[in-house]
């Protein structure tokens, strides 16, 4: 059992040394996740805030769907882009496959759905005084809309840091479409998988406690950025 | 501020496009987990950047899942061990150009107690044995090569692979995963000896199981390198395929391959000349 120990003495040996191959996953890993989590967020708030502040007939069966895409199993998204994305597959000719950006296009679809959903629901939720006040206000229905948006600005944020603890901590789709490949695509959690697979325990607990401090700066940031924009 | 962002933009386009030009071919592999958990590739890579100037990229899967990759053109060049499989696979045109490489061996693992009393027997009557005795044995059920082997093992016994019997557990994960399995079932598997070496020393000298069966010539495993075959797959880099693969059979990397150690011991035999 004294990996368990080893594996935490570990984790900050491979920080502090500058190890080469854990920053290599680190750089892999925030550089998919990012770019996953901004595409999200550009497509995902809109959506969301539309879903969530519109009224159209079938509103409640879409948000429905989008709510059971919220389950939506990481090794099936992988499966179907992975035969998007094939060198056989309809989109073969990008060549995506064992890239990060193939990685991304997967996260992107696991991660949507979260950004959709919870912006439509912070919108929706959101006080129905505030429309009221905006109205007496003078408002016409376009400032109406960025308001509300404006005032959802934390909702987002939170939707984001959920996307992104998504993202970062998956594993089914990096394997199948990033394929692990060292200095490439290897993330730390295919790094994690493969140490585990290696029987190198204590390295695989140290990767995942790095991931833990990773996701832990990100959520520093975040709520730093929200204590800030309160005052 | 918009300036600066203009110009920052353009210099890493710039940047991006340089290196894109400037960057070293890069051919991709599908390997066994074998080649990768003990270490091999990495140890080989450098050697065969210098001597090409190509970057080799690899993903490691088990051997079936690296012959499907191979079939969706999704790489240029595998590394396996599966000579049924493979044969197979050539002879249905998806690879081409197949050479043995090198081998290294299977070994029969189980508790050192060995309640089946399999200690030295041969590997077909081994098998027998442990059926005869309804003692678990732990499969990788996964179509790796190591998984394939076993079958034909069960074959050659002159028995149906078990598969629903009570004793039989199959996995589907990993050679390590598999050999925990058997360690905290007290059971008997089939494992690759580059993996069972690692196992050995993570468990300090006191693994709960230990090798029972060696050296039957049955428990031969070969890997091969094989080219996709550029006739199906039009975008395979079919060149720097042959390259690695003139590579891999030379006399020079034939000797590297021996001279790879894993914690003292010797793991791949070079046969390229068989």
């Amino acid at each position: 059992m004294d990996y368990i120990a080893q594996g935490v003495i570990q984790a900050f040996v491979l920080l502090w040394t500058g190890d080469e191959e854990t920053w290599s996953a680190i750089y892999t890993t925030v550089k998919m996740s990012s770019i996953s989590i901004a595409v999200c967020l550009a497509l995902g708030t809109p959506l969301g805030f539309i879903l969530g502040y519109a009224d159209f007939p079938g509103k409640k069966g879409v948000r429905t769907v989008v709510n059971t895409l919220l389950a939506l199993p990481t090794v099936a998204v992988g499966l179907v882009v992975y035969a998007f994305i094939s060198r056989r597959g309809p989109l073969g000719e990008l060549g995506l496959l064992f890239t990060v950006s193939g990685m991304a296009v997967g996260q992107i679809i696991l991660a949507l759905p979260v950004v959709v959903a919870l912006t439509a629901n912070a919108v929706e939720s959101m006080d129905e005084r505030l429309r009221l006040t905006l109205l007496t206000l003078g408002a016409d229905g376009k400032r109406l809309a960025l308001s509300t948006l404006y005032e959802a600005r934390y909702a987002v944020l939170l939707a984001a840091a959920n996307a992104y603890g998504r993202v970062i901590s998956e594993v089914g789709v990096s394997m199948m479409l990033g394929g692990n490949i060292k200095w490439h695509t290897r993330t730390i959690t295919t790094a994690i998988s493969l140490e585990t697979g290696k029987g190198e325990f204590a390295l695989g607990i140290a990767l995942g406690l790095v991931l833990l401090i990773l996701a832990f700066a990100v959520n520093s940031v975040l709520s730093l950025a929200r204590q800030r924009a309160t005052i | 501020m918009k300036r600066t962002m203009r110009i920052l933009s353009l210099v890493t386009l710039v940047l991006m496009l340089a290196t894109a030009a400037f960057a070293a071919p890069v051919l991709r592999m599908a390997t066994t987990t074998s080649t990768e958990d003990t270490g091999l590739l990495d140890y080989m890579e450098p050697f065969f950047r210098q001597a090409t100037g190509i970057e080799l990229q690899w993903v490691a899967v088990g051997t079936g899942k690296a012959l499907e990759l191979g079939k969706n053109c999704d790489v240029d060049v595998l590394l396996v061990h599966a000579p049924s499989a493979e044969k197979i696979y050539v002879q249905e045109g998806h690879g081409v150009n197949r050479r043995q490489v090198m081998y290294n061996d299977f070994v029969l693992l189980g508790p050192a107690a060995d309640p089946a009393k399999v200690k030295g027997l041969a590997v077909g009557e081994a098998l027998k044995a442990i059926a005869a005795a309804k003692q678990p044995f732990v499969s990788r059920g996964d179509k790796s090569g190591t998984h394939v082997a076993e079958l034909v093992l069960w074959k050659g016994a002159g028995m149906e692979a078990p598969d629903k019997d009570a004793w039989y557990i199959s996995t589907g994960q990993g050679m390590i995963q598999t050999i925990n399995v058997a360690g905290e079932k007290n059971g008997y598997t089939l494992a690759d000896r580059g993996t069972f070496i690692k196992y050995e020393a993570n468990a300090k000298g006191n693994p709960p199981v230990v090798i029972l069966v060696e050296g039957d010539s049955a428990l031969r495993n070969q890997y091969s390198v094989i080219a996709v075959n550029p006739a199906k797959c039009a975008n395979v880099q079919y060149d720097l395929a042959l390259k690695y693969a003139d590579w891999m059979v030379s006399p020079e990397t034939q000797k590297l391959i021996a001279d790879f150690k894993l914690e003292g011991k010797q793991l791949f035999f070079p046969n390229a000349d068989e």
